[in-house]
């Protein structure tokens, strides 16, 4: 045995699948297992078996980088009310039709 | 995921199969020497999908439990589309081969039967089936029978992944820990010994050999998959001496009987049952 502290369960991963038809991989959920080889695999077994995707990433969840939740009125208030930052607040101009 | 597909008509599914057998309107009647041949390859995979199934919720992670379940459920829909072309020859379903046979009508090789041991063990297994079967299904892809290389072509894909699942766990077994490695060693002296089955002379095939793969003919490629995945895990074939065999000859191991009890019982005790 290594002198290494026993793992009692497999690290976290992300999972993300594309489907046949979508432009950009989603997030479908997340798996345990040891390595990245057998993650991408078990994604695979755990949720492409329905015909879901054609293409899958897995990211260890460690690795990501989240934003905090009990943050969340500093991080995404502000936006709220500047409508002016969408197109549809801007009237197109008579001078141009194709717009 | 919103609105998966249906399975599509163009996929071969025992339904198909069984609709395309069945009825006044049958096109597909297997001929009675091609039928014996399908059953020994639907025994097979009917008996190994049994082992397997049973790994579900005692498998060392719940993923593996999902893995070795799928790869148990292909090898199910192996096992029903070979029992239902077989059957069609002599008008019976895959459920009455499957459930009204005896273990002496079983046509399955015994490295199938054989109880799965620990992990290391069922994987070392899979293996040695999986890369026999993908050397088979190759070949059988190019028989002169059509329902069966229609069978063949969709099964090759299958069992490619079930060589790739097995082939990265023996590796990470064989050099993990020292248990993992001791576990590993211990499945293959185990396993090994009904290896030589797999490519023994088998008299269905003997008698429809267009229709057939001979099995003599698939050691040298199932060697080719196999043995670069021993050399990766620092593995040795065992100098074990070969089993003696016969499962094509009805010859089985006293592990069959107890597998076949527990696979036939619900449906001999309710016949007709439904769920």
């Amino acid at each position: 045995m290594t002198a290494e502290p026993r793992r009692e369960t497999w690290p976290l991963w992300e999972v993300f699948v594309r489907s046949s038809r979508g432009l950009s991989h989603v997030h479908a959920g997340s798996l345990h297992a040891p390595d990245a080889e057998l993650a991408v695999r078990n994604a695979r077994d755990l949720y492409t078996r329905r015909s879901e995707g054609v293409s899958i990433w897995v990211v260890p969840a460690a690795a990501i980088t989240a934003s905090d939740p009990d943050a969340k009125d500093a991080w995404f208030e502000s936006p709220r009310g500047k409508d002016f930052r969408h197109a549809t607040y801007y009237t197109a101009s008579q001078a141009v039709p194709h717009l | 995921m919103p609105n998966p597909p249906q399975p599509s008509s163009a996929v071969l599914t025992p339904e198909a199969i069984a609709a395309s057998v069945t009825g006044q309107d049958a096109t597909v009647r297997a001929a009675d020497d091609v039928a014996r041949y399908a059953l020994g390859l639907g025994d097979d995979a009917l008996v190994l999908a049994q082992r397997l199934g049973s790994w579900i919720a005692s498998a060392p992670e719940l993923e593996e439990d999902v893995a070795l379940g799928n790869i148990a459920l292909d090898t199910l829909g192996h096992a029903r589309s070979l029992l239902t072309y077989a059957g069609s020859a002599w008008d019976q379903t895959e459920d009455d081969l499957a459930y009204f046979r005896d273990e002496a009508d079983f046509r399955c090789r015994q490295i199938f039967e054989r109880p799965n041991g620990d992990f290391a063990c069922t994987i070392v297994r899979q293996l040695v089936v999986s890369a026999y079967f993908t050397a088979l299904y190759r070949g059988l892809a190019e028989s002169t029978d059509a329902t069966l290389a229609a069978i063949a072509a969709k099964a090759v894909k299958e069992v490619a992944y079930h060589l790739d699942h097995a082939s990265l766990w023996t590796v990470r077994l064989a050099l993990g820990t020292e248990e993992s490695r001791r576990r590993t060693l211990t499945g293959l002296e185990a396993v090994w010994p009904f290896v030589d089955e797999l490519f023994a002379a088998d008299p269905a095939a003997d008698a429809v050999p267009d229709a057939a793969v001979a099995p003599a003919g698939l050691r040298e490629p199932f060697d080719a998959l196999v043995l670069p995945v021993l050399a990766r895990a620092e593995l040795e074939v065992p100098a074990a001496p070969a089993l003696r065999g016969g499962g094509r000859l009805g010859v089985h191991s006293e592990a069959l009987g107890p597998l076949l009890a527990e696979m036939q019982v619900l449906a001999r005790r309710h016949p007709g049952a439904v769920w």
